[in-house]
């Protein structure tokens, strides 16, 4: 698989299929290993991480889960490359940040992705699109469970794997959930939601992971509590939590539509106004319209527009996404216009 | 010495705390120092008690001979970890151990694992060793009138019976 492949296929995480896809973009799952007697990745020699990394390589390559994967090491990419699978939810900005010795494994469908050497030795990730969390963890767990023969993971009965930050230590596991949650934002009972949801262990950020903001009314919301639960509990946890934010987001759409059709039409409309054509466009400002159109589209709004193009908007008018399309580095206005140009050609038919 | 807050029980703890950039030195028994660390993690929440384990600006509740002890696996020393948040390698467990085990407790609430197990450890005798282990645990935590704790135990050991007839 070449990485450009990957332009004309759609992000798992956008496909707009699955339960719940009005509301759940995406569940994924992660599981954190490590190897036993090498120093974690941020500790090691940069030989010996040189040699972690070959070692989960070959496993990787022969192993039967993982035949369509592809590995590439990360000072084999440019900057554009590393940018471009950050956007795509393949790997973290932390791991394209430090390219040394480190690598990502994934496949072609872009439902499993494997970071080697990021914060520990394997960051494995199954992502699926919509609601589906025992799904990706059944997927995760078969190919933990096929590596595990091979490999010696650092792992000890009483405090489970053996982790480089103790917030994963335990099942190394987190689940996270990527929810479109406008009529909460709009009905502004956002906040209430949220701090709930804190209170019960779990996390939330922005579309990009920690310290990113939550623009465009999504919220990616994971558990926290990798330790003294096991890993059926920590996705029941999840999936009783995110059952209740749907149900919240579900009636808040109702009393809008039912209160506040002629407020709610005109940010619809407006949105899909502009993006249709405008000439020069920010990626927030066509997130935040992005929004709104698609939250028109689900509520019936906008009868004639595809959900799935709608979706694949937000990713194809990332920074590099839009210089992979182009073929060349653009600076931020030439990204402007050249996002203005692909919404358009998207919208109007 | 005793306890700078209690001053009759005698003091075991001694932490550091910056106030307004000066230097004071605490001096608590061991029951005081848990109402202290207690109220800081109110005070911070979870996300900084993280971001606390960097900044030793904040009270350090370890002393002063958790700075200099170090894993002789790795290298990495106790101060090490607490600037950077991450430990070295799996054997730090062990040589951090009387730190690390509050610290797990203060982040997960629990310092058990309860989820899988390698495939390769996963052996019948593992697990009557598992279970005799959880039903000691269980015995305690009644013991201790933890009830959560002991209805999460028994739980775990029905699981794992429940496994273990299967695989015979
Ligand atoms: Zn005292
Ligand atoms: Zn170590």
């Amino acid at each position: 698989m070449q990485l450009n492949d990957l332009l004309n296929h759609t992000s798992e995480w956008l496909k707009g299929t699955g339960p719940h896809s009005d509301i759940v973009m995406s569940s994924r799952v992660r599981l954190a290993r490590n190897l036993e007697g090498r120093l974690f990745p941020h500790w090691a020699s940069k030989a010996q991480a040189e040699e972690t990394m070959n070692i989960l390589k070959q496993v990787i390559e022969r192993n039967d889960y993982l035949k369509k994967t592809t590995f590439f090491r990360l000072a084999d990419l440019d900057s554009v490359d590393k940018q471009f699978l950050v956007e795509r939810h393949l790997m973290s900005r932390e791991h394209a940040s430090k390219p040394d010795s480190k690598a990502i494994v994934m496949e072609d469908g872009e439902i499993i992705s494997i970071m080697i050497n990021e914060e520990d030795h394997l960051r494995m990730q199954v992502m699926k699109s919509g609601f589906d969390f025992l799904e990706s963890w059944e997927i995760m767990n078969q190919i933990d469970d096929s590596l595990s023969k091979e490999l010696t993971y650092a792992f000890s009965s009483e405090l489970g794997y053996l982790t480089a930050c103790p917030t994963n230590t335990g099942t190394g596991m987190r689940g996270s959930v990527m929810l479109h949650l406008p009529a909460l934002v709009i009905a502004r009972t956002i906040e209430k939601v949220l701090a709930a949801i804190s209170k019960l262990s779990f996390t939330t950020r922005g579309l990009y992971g920690e310290g990113t903001q939550a623009i465009g009314n999504f919220f990616q919301i994971s558990n926290q509590v990798s330790l003294g639960h096991n890993e059926d509990e920590i996705i029941s946890n999840i999936n009783g939590l995110i059952r209740q934010v749907i149900e919240h987001e579900e009636q808040a759409r109702a009393i809008l539509i039912k209160q506040q059709k002629a407020f709610l039409e005109d940010r619809v409309w407006r949105g899909y106004g502009i993006l249709k054509n405008a000439v020069i466009i920010s990626s927030q400002e066509t997130t935040e319209l992005l929004s709104m159109v698609r939250l028109g589209a689900d509520l019936d709004i906008l009868k004639d527009i595809d959900r799935r193009t709608i979706n694949e908007l937000f990713i194809l008018i990332q920074p590099a996404h839009l210089q992979k399309l182009e073929g060349k580095k653009l600076n931020s206005q030439e990204r402007d216009e050249k996002r203005a140009r692909i919404i358009r050609s998207k919208l109007v038919k | 010495m005793l306890c700078d807050i209690c001053t009759t029980n005698q003091a075991t703890v001694h932490l550091t705390e910056i106030i307004d950039e000066q230097m004071t030195e605490l001096h608590l028994c061991e029951e005081c120092a848990k109402n202290k660390s207690m109220d800081m993690e109110q005070q911070f929440g979870l996300a900084d008690l993280l971001a606390g384990l960097t900044d030793i600006g904040k009270a350090q509740v370890e002393g002063k001979e958790a700075v200099k002890l170090k894993c002789l696996v790795c290298g990495l020393t106790y101060d090490d970890f607490r600037k950077i948040g991450r430990l070295g390698c799996s054997e730090c467990y062990t040589s951090f151990r009387k730190y690390l085990i509050p610290l797990l407790k203060r982040i997960h609430g629990s310092n058990k694992h309860y989820g899988k197990t390698p495939l390769v450890l996963t052996k019948p005798v593992r697990m009557k060793s598992d279970a005799a282990e959880l039903k000691e645990n269980l015995e305690k935590a009644i013991q201790a009138e933890e009830f959560e704790e002991a209805a999460r135990i028994r739980d775990a050991l029905k699981a794992l019976e429940k496994k273990a007839s299967e695989n015979k």
